[in-house]
């Protein structure tokens, strides 16, 4: 019975090897009897046939199975392999024993590690049965890593996009100062956060002479350069924005500090007071500014806090222009310096 | 049209003709931007208008420029990816050949969105074979053209190539005639499964 069995193998092995070209035939001693051509392919160090499957392999699952014997009684199995030496690939597949028990067979797939395998054996499409997916797997990963790459450029590009396009709809053109929107959304999420901060709003006096006598053009190029001096006279975290012709709101972060406010408040006036000069014409403008702070608020409201800036903002027109006043909450008076 | 086949056709106007043709062509063509993007899709109208363009732009019949177009996307280095799918077909030139019926299911499988034509192959005799390519409109066949003649060349095989235009039917249809004379005519361009980019 047994060397009946063992002429079907013989006569076999070339229907095997092209079956199954990933294959080990081994004895119930465990000693490898012949491989299939790909599976020789993946041990380059030698031939397998006549080593011991054990020596070779490290036996993952089953789990109980400590040596060969083990697993040769089992009869069938599903069984999970990982080369001692080389490269360690894993392999997966099944074992089962031929019918007279003279041989078993271990048909194998190289599973998850595929890539690696076929890469560094340099596998071709030959060493895969045609009934084995391998090659539409590759074929596959690849054609998807290609499409990925490429969504993700898109992605990469889009948020660009996005990027500039929100920059945009929160900047002034001319000045390149933030707008109304800009604000609105940095005061809410101050005052969300509970974050202390100094409001002022500051209107350009003398600034529609300015436009009436030079011309737009040079009412322009002045609106750039008081914009350059009120960036440079606050700090990166603070926001100069553009919310009308010549009106300006600047909010200061952090700070709450009527001290502070008061000084950078003059400092921006006198400079603002230093004439401009545009095509040989000297442009002269002042500014008057209105200031409240977060702190006189218990819950503070932006539009509340905007509002009583131009209260204070009015009173500071109301003093002969080119002052700054900060609201007083208890007893709506002013204090002007 | 899908993303791939406009941008796939602006690359090979760029790499081919350079970058001042491309933009020659889509003023032409009357697009309001410059690039395609791969991964977005088009109306056909705009890519009719860009063929159209290019054609007289570079002076080229629209087949001439379509069958270029495909041995542009097998031998450009910028398309090394085309080639290298396309030569997951098969060891030789005839096993690739038998592939192409794959071709529409595979590209399915892994960009769902991406229309191509339906192939399919019959082998009229020995080393002559006819692939009928089957889309809503012409000229897929003159690309299909271009790629498989890089095809042969990069497989090492000499092969005769006619193509024979779609009858205008209800379901247009093309018919490329293959005579393979040489399986082995040359050294063909090596292939490995694995490639650079899966690392």
């Amino acid at each position: 019975m047994g060397e009946v069995c063992d002429d079907i193998v013989t006569s076999s092995v070339t229907a095997l090897d092209a079956l199954m070209p990933l294959h080990l035939s081994v004895d119930p001693s465990g000693v490898i009897t012949h491989v299939g051509p790909t599976m020789q392919k993946l041990h380059p160090e030698g031939a397998l046939s006549g080593m011991r499957f054990m020596d070779v392999f490290e036996l993952r699952r089953p789990v109980n199975a400590p040596d060969f014997c083990a697993l040769w009684r089992r009869g069938s199995c599903g069984v999970k392999i990982r080369f001692r030496d080389g490269e360690r690939f894993g392999l997966k597949g099944l074992f089962t024993r031929l019918s007279g028990g003279s041989h078993g067979l271990i048909n194998l797939s190289l599973g998850i590690s595929v890539l690696d395998a076929v890469r560094c054996h340099n596998l071709v499409a030959a060493d895969f049965a045609p009934s084995d997916p391998t090659v539409d797997m590759l074929y596959l990963i690849e054609a998807k890593t290609a499409a990925l790459d490429e969504s993700k450029r898109l992605n990469q590009r889009l948020q660009g996009a996005k990027v500039a396009a929100e920059e945009q709809a929160f900047s002034d053109t001319l000045t390149g100062l933030k707008n109304r929107r800009a604000l609105d959304h940095l005061m809410t999420r101050m005052a969300r956060s509970s974050t202390p901060f100094g409001l002022m709003t500051l209107d350009l006096d003398y600034f529609k002479q300015v436009n009436d006598t030079f011309g737009h053009a040079a009412g322009d190029y002045v609106l750039q350069r008081v914009a350059e001096i009120l960036v440079s006279e606050t700090r990166s975290g603070d926001m100069v924005a553009r919310v009308g012709g010549d009106e300006f709101i600047l909010a200061f972060q952090e700070c709450v500090d009527p001290r502070i406010l008061n000084s950078i408040a003059s400092r921006i006036i006198s400079r603002l007071e230093q004439p401009i000069d545009y095509d040989g014409q000297s442009c002269r403008i002042s500014a008057s500014i209105g200031i409240t702070l977060s702190s006189f608020y218990a819950d503070p409201v932006p539009e509340q806090m905007l509002g009583d800036a131009d209260v204070a903002l009015y009173w500071s027109k109301h003093k002969g222009r080119a002052c700054h006043t900060i609201f007083d909450p208890g007893t709506s008076s002013e204090s002007v310096r | 049209m899908h993303g791939l086949v406009n941008r796939s056709i602006q690359c090979f106007v760029e790499d081919t003709y350079g970058g001042s043709s491309w933009d020659h062509i889509i003023r032409e063509a009357r697009l309001e931007f410059r690039d395609f993007e791969a991964m977005l899709a088009y109306n056909d109208a705009i890519t009719e208008a860009v063929l159209d363009a290019a054609a007289g732009h570079l002076g080229r019949d629209r087949n001439t420029l379509l069958e270029d177009l495909g041995t542009y996307l097998v031998t450009h280095s910028h398309m090394n990816s085309v080639r290298r799918l396309l030569r997951f077909g098969g060891h030789t030139f005839e096993d690739f050949l038998q592939s192409l019926d794959d071709l529409h299911d595979r590209v399915k499988l892994a960009m769902p969105d991406l229309e191509l034509p339906h192939l399919e192959l019959t082998e009229v005799a020995v080393d002559r074979f006819s692939l009928v390519c089957r889309f809503e409109r012409p000229g897929y066949g003159a690309v299909l053209q271009g790629i498989l003649r890089a095809l042969a060349d990069d497989y090492g095989a000499l092969v005769l190539l006619d193509l024979e235009p779609g009858d205008g039917a209800v379901a247009p249809c093309e018919v490329l005639h293959i005579q393979l004379l040489e399986k082995a005519f040359a050294r063909g361009r090596s292939f490995s499964l694995a490639g650079h980019a899966t690392g």
